[in-house]
């Protein structure tokens, strides 16, 4: 195992979020924190309590949770398409690296990074609403999963893009609607019953509903099944990565 | 000499089903300097690409330190330094954490000693601390070569270093890769400047059109396919040569006060003697003669519009 070039590779990406504080760290803190004063303290003051928690707090997982995938997958995303765009890649695919090295190193420095985040928004939620967490342990797991699960998915991503547009089609056409439709904001129950059945469909339901259960012990989802989709997923993406990066693709011809 | 770099029937298609190189056979020496000329588009990136790592080969095989490329490739890639054509280089990077950032991906413990050496040599030192977007395009491909340098390579491959270099730097460039060969580095360079191959490299391979034309020491390649130029300075000015001199590939020059000729030095019979002896019956009065080796540049383009 090579560990310096893990090292190498985990802190030149953690040191582009120290060059890019405002936008890595700063930006999705600050959205977050909109959504707690709008949602949480203005509209959530006229909303009843929901499984016997404020709206305000209800929220605050499935916030958590969309912030935590979005920018898991920007992260890994555009830090192996960056190198791919500049050309820099070369050095990486010309090091004696292994391919599982490459990726313990730039997906473990994008989870990073979307841990620090989540970290400082669940601080900052408690300025903003009240908030118990009854299973901190399954919390923090949970946080970590989802943080190497969406940037595996991101890396994917960055990986077979060859451009900005391609790097951006998936997180906005298809994760955005998947978080704001997977019950970040409401509770399934709430839906009519045909939307119900529509929104089992959708995997970000199940990570944010097992969020929400290690918060207050209740949510729409068993907990099981929603750990168990959280690893099934976080196995599609190791096998996706291990396919492109091993056939080369995106990267080697 | 032991042979660092050894390639065998190597051949390589691209998905596109371009080939850009034809069952290519090469050994590198150890402690050499070897230029791989070619014009664009010859193959010359593909062939130290696959070597490199950076480029899967489709048929072949390649040994760098009797060690595959592919089966052993964290032995053989750790003896690579590798300086791209172009200037890939992440712009907003400080100059000395880009340099350690590649001897780290090369799995060598930190060692700012060895950097701060490496800079102060390439005359980086004082622009350590500046961000890679603040340097020149010549300080860029130094940057490029202390990278390549940082992990200690035994190999050193240089794909068109001082390509949009100017002459001064190109120069500067020169004296680099000397030093380097003279501290054991092997040097291989790709390049389409001929002169570059001509002040510096002990041995040259010309490759078109991905197959590999010659591969020969400088000297005797242009000893033994270049063509020798015989220009006789004459007293009086001539508009056209005498009919008598028809038979020799003479060319009038500098206004009529010269003829040049063109003659093969392999041939058994140069015809310098009965060139001069018919210029004599001819009348013509000869001031001066002098004699000067084709460049390789010339070889160059007589192999490559051979092929």
């Amino acid at each position: 195992m090579n560990f310096y070039a893990i090292r190498a590779i985990y802190f030149h990406e953690m040191d582009r979020m120290r060059r890019t504080l405002f936008q890595s760290v700063l930006s999705p803190v600050l959205s977050t924190s909109l959504y707690f004063i709008v949602f949480g303290s203005v509209i959530g003051g006229m909303i009843p309590q929901i499984e016997g928690v404020s709206y305000g707090s209800f929220i605050v997982p499935g916030l958590l949770m969309l912030t935590l995938l979005t920018q898991s997958i920007s992260n890994s995303s555009f830090g192996i398409f960056f190198p791919k765009f500049t050309g820099s890649i070369y050095e990486v695919l010309a090091a004696p690296i292994s391919s599982l090295e490459i990726i313990i190193g730039f997906v473990g420095a994008s989870a990073t990074k979307s841990l620090i985040v989540g970290v400082i928004i669940l601080i900052t939620a408690t300025f903003f609403v009240e908030l118990e967490i009854q299973y901190p342990l399954l919390m923090l797991f949970l946080l970590v999963l989802t943080c190497l699960t969406f940037s595996l998915f991101g890396f994917l991503i960055g990986l077979l893009s060859e451009n900005f547009e391609q790097l951006q089609v998936v997180p906005l056409i298809i994760v955005t609607p998947l978080v704001f439709l997977g019950g970040s904001l409401y509770t399934v129950e709430m839906l009519p019953e045909f939307w119900q059945n529509v929104t089992y469909f959708n995997p970000v339901l199940y990570l944010v509903n097992g969020m929400r259960w290690s918060f207050y012990g209740a949510s729409d989802i068993n907990i099981w099944v929603s750990v168990i989709s959280l690893v099934a997923f976080l196995s599609i993406c190791v096998a996706g990565v291990a396919i492109a990066i091993t056939k080369g693709y995106g990267t080697k011809e | 000499m032991q042979n660092v770099v050894s390639v065998k029937n190597l051949s390589k298609t691209y998905s596109n089903q371009f080939q850009a190189l034809n069952n290519i056979n090469l050994d590198i020496k150890q402690n050499e300097i070897f230029a791989l000329l070619g014009p664009n588009g010859a193959g010359k990136t593909t062939l130290i690409s696959i070597i490199c790592g950076i480029v899967t080969p489709s048929i072949g095989t390649v040994e760098v330190g009797n060690y595959d490329i592919i089966k052993d490739y964290r032995k053989t890639r750790s003896q690579i330094g590798l300086v791209p054509q172009e200037l890939t280089l992440e712009q907003f990077e400080i100059v000395y954490n880009n340099v350690s950032y590649t001897r780290g991906l090369y799995g060598k413990p930190p060692n700012p000693q060895h950097i701060e050496k490496i800079l102060k040599d390439l005359s980086l030192w004082d622009k350590k601390d500046s961000k890679i977007n603040e340097l020149s395009g010549g300080m860029k491909r130094r940057v490029l070569i202390a990278k390549a340098l940082s992990h200690e390579p035994s190999v050193l491959f240089l794909d068109e270093p001082t390509a949009g270099v100017d002459v001064e730097l190109r120069k500067d460039m020169w004296e680099v890769i000397k030093n380097l060969r003279n501290k054991g580095v092997t040097i291989i360079l790709t390049t389409h400047y001929i002169e570059e191959a001509e002040a510096i490299a002990d041995r040259v391979a010309v490759i078109n059109k991905g197959e590999m034309i010659v591969v020969d020491e400088t000297s005797n390649l242009i000893k033994s396919l270049g063509q020798k130029t015989l220009t006789i300075d004459l007293h009086e000015t001539i508009t056209t040569l005498p009919e008598s001199l028809n038979n020799y590939k003479l060319t009038i020059v500098n206004d009529g006060l010269s003829i040049d000729y063109q003659y093969d030095t392999q041939s058994k019979q140069t015809g310098i003697t009965s060139l001069l002896q018919d210029m004599k019956e001819a009348g013509l009065k000869l001031k001066d003669l002098n004699t000067e080796q084709s460049s390789l540049e010339k070889i160059f383009v007589e192999l490559v519009k051979e092929k």
